[in-house]
């Protein structure tokens, strides 16, 4: 019988299998941020530990640093509990040599998720890993990437392996053509609202179908970095020319026989035409309007044409707390049209919504515009040093000054308010970002998840208008 | 780690679906280069009124008396039962390390988040599945009968409450079983597999040149 995807990349990296099935799989690129890592080195050095293959890992300080005052240095950093993060990075890098380390300042820094990706240390048919549950971004480039906790952090420093067992396989199928102004964002979005937030828990999620292969990498990378909010460690998508084309000359990425011989490889990742998926979901996407969630959690989401469900209407008693609780932290009233919210601040960056695509796309929309006098803050945050001279040598910078946004340094920001970005408590926020949690974006905070482009299209109006409308 | 095996335990009840572990341990507690300190700020926004950040003398913030944690009867409980996806968003292990430090061994839920799941064996802490109506049962006995304790058997895999009147099985991985209840350090089992390690490595280096350049 054909193999998935999933199974290729999982039979792939096998090292040794358990009797009840718990596997070594071996881990060819480990991703390291500043967050999940101090105490897994100081684990290591505890226990008198060498790390295995440090050629493996690639490094970045994306969560705490600042996205203004670069030129006040590490100084710059003015909590000094983030700062003791990003040196103790900094020293961990000094004494464990990593294949490449973009430290804060760097000119190539970034979110791991851009980054990898972005220097070709992503490459398909690797096993990715990373203390973040977005590492699932990478299973744009066919690879089986995946978050892992703090101790696994050290178990693959250790080791080069995780333990792990095989999770079933979930095909998400979507065909047809997207409408202009509906991204991938508005996919994921769309099928996280359909299957649930623990919907591909225990799964891994292929995207597939022709809406799929039409989209860019930076479009897929967008979905697989959503794969986790639907509850599933990875998504992946098979690799096509489109893959091919995007890793040609990265710094990282083979070159000359070595990229012949790869690049015949990863033709191979793809599901077999017989391979059968433990379950399968699909999705139209013509029918597919640009999404905007309205509670704490991705899977409270509705389109711009609709409005604000009314939790009276809800027959399940949980659920009808929840929605209910959601509203209420929200400041929502049930059947509010979606287009009359009106928001605070805008947010256009984040792993799943920071790379050059994302912010040409925002910018369109931007472009002879003003944001709406209500607004009191519209934030562009690269999603790296690349993406943010990339965007600067297009003029995508001046668009955005000029329409009163504040164009940044690249980091995580207000994606999680671990820096200085923030929502004041009430405040309400049009956020490219993938999570709605109370107080993501700052105590209090509340967040409304949507594309790049409804993003612009809120900072203008002050409000979610519908991007397909604005011309 | 510390080893589990047999945990008799008050039973403290939260009743929410999609706990994420940005609730758990909010983000601001993330800065620590530590494994420790974290139980003050378990469940830190809804646990006390005002605005929790590091440094602060916990014990001296206005709790929230609404907070199902803060009532007396819950003081000391070693088992949290919860609902549907418990523990899902953010791959931080400060959630764990939370939960334990607070006090917590066991949480029962009828599904957990996957890399949460995973975590909490890493540290010692056991989240048990118990199918949706196992778990509303349990959290209607909670509810009726102060000091409602649980037994939580590893070896039988088995939770039971305390005249073993009624009792509910549970599936967990023999691995993790077994280094749960011997404490091991997951490590150096595995690294007693480094020979094959390192010939599958030797092998993918001939094959994939790329990947190690
Ligand atoms: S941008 Fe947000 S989701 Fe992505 S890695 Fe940073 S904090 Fe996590």
């Amino acid at each position: 019988m054909g193999r998935t995807l999933y199974d290729k990349l999982w039979d792939d990296h096998v090292v040794h299998v358990g009797d009840d099935g718990t596997t070594l799989l071996y881990v060819d690129r480990h991703l390291v941020h500043e967050v999940t890592s101090p105490q897994a080195f100081e684990g290591l050095k505890l226990a008198g530990r060498k790390p295995w293959r440090m050629d493996s890992v690639v490094a970045t300080a994306d969560h705490n640093t600042p996205t203004t005052d670069w030129g006040r240095g590490i100084a710059g950093i003015v909590d000094p509990v983030s700062r003791l993060q990003v040196e103790t990075l900094d020293a961990n890098m000094r004494e464990f040599r990593a294949k490449a380390y973009f430290p804060f300042l760097d000119k190539r820094q970034g979110i791991v998720h851009v980054i990898g990706p972005e220097t070709g240390a992503t490459l398909p048919g690797m096993t990715v890993v990373c203390g973040d549950s977005h590492t699932s971004t990478h299973g744009a480039f066919a690879c089986l990437a995946f978050g892992i906790g703090t101790s696994e952090v050290e178990h693959v420093l250790a080791t080069q392996c995780v333990n792990t067992k095989k999770m079933k396989n979930l095909r998400v199928t979507v065909d047809g053509l997207l409408e202009r102004g509906v991204t991938a964002k508005d996919v994921a979005l769309a099928v996280i609202g359909s299957i649930g937030t623990a919907g591909g828990t225990g799964y891994a999620i292929e995207f597939a179908g022709g809406t799929i292969r039409a989209l860019s990498m930076e479009s897929r990378m967008t979905l697989c970095n959503m794969a986790i909010e639907a509850g599933a460690r990875s998504g992946m998508v098979a690799v096509d020319e489109n893959t091919i084309g995007y890793l040609k000359g990265r710094p990282f990425a083979p070159t000359g026989e070595a990229w012949n011989r790869a690049a015949a490889y990863w033709r191979t990742l793809a599901s077999d035409p017989d391979a059968r998926f433990e379950r399968e979901v699909r999705l139209d996407a013509r029918a597919l309007k640009p999404q905007v969630t309205w509670g704490t959690s991705p899977e409270m989401v509705a389109s711009i044409e609709d409005r604000v469900p009314d939790p009276d209407k809800e027959k399940d008693a949980a659920r009808r707390e929840g929605m209910e609780r959601a509203l209420q932290y929200m400041g929502l009233k049930p059947n509010t049209p979606i287009g009359e919210i009106r928001i605070d601040k805008v947010f256009i960056g984040s792993c799943t919504n920071s790379r050059i695509e994302d912010l040409r796309a925002a910018a369109a929309v931007v472009k002879g515009r003003h944001v709406a006098a209500s607004v009191r803050l519209a934030l562009v945050v690269p999603g790296s040093g690349v993406v943010k001279a990339q965007a600067e040598r297009e003029g995508l910078d001046r668009v955005f000054r000029d329409a009163g946004f504040e164009w940044r340094e690249p980091g995580c920001s207000m994606c999680l308010a671990m820096n200085a970005d923030r929502l004041e408590p009430g405040e309400r926020c049009a956020s490219t970002s993938n999570r709605n949690f109370e107080g993501r974006q700052g105590a209090g905070g509340r967040t409304h998840l949507v594309s790049p482009e409804m993003a612009a299209g809120a900072a203008i109006a002050g409000h979610f208008v519908d991007v397909r409308r604005l011309g | 780690m510390e080893k589990f095996t047999v945990l008799n335990g008050l039973v403290a009840p939260l009743d929410r679906a999609n706990v994420d572990t940005d609730a758990i341990i909010p983000k601001q507690f993330l800065k620590s280069i530590k494994r420790s300190g974290f139980g003050p700020n378990l469940f830190d926004a809804w646990r006390y009124l005002d605005h929790g950040e590091p440094g602060m003398d916990h014990a001296r913030r206005a709790l929230n008396p609404d907070f199902v944690l803060n009532q007396p009867r819950f003081k000391g409980a070693s088992i949290l039962i919860a609902r549907k996806n418990f523990g899902c968003g953010s791959s931080r292990e400060h959630a764990p390390w939370a939960l334990l430090e607070y006090g917590f061994r066991c949480v029962i839920a009828p599904s957990f988040a996957d890399i949460f799941y995973n975590n909490c064996y890493k540290n010692g802490l056991l989240p048990v599945v118990l199918p949706e109506t196992e778990v509303d049962r349990l959290f209607y006995d909670v509810a009726s009968f102060p000091g409602f304790r649980l037994i939580v058997d590893l070896g039988k895999q088995e939770v039971s409450i305390l005249d073993a009147s009624r009792s509910a099985h549970f599936e967990i991985d023999a691995y993790r079983k077994h280094c749960l209840l011997n404490g091991l350090d997951e490590i150096g089992l595995t690294l007693t597999h480094a020979d094959k390690i390192r010939s599958f490595e030797a092998r993918r280096r001939e094959r994939q040149p790329w990947l190690f350049s």
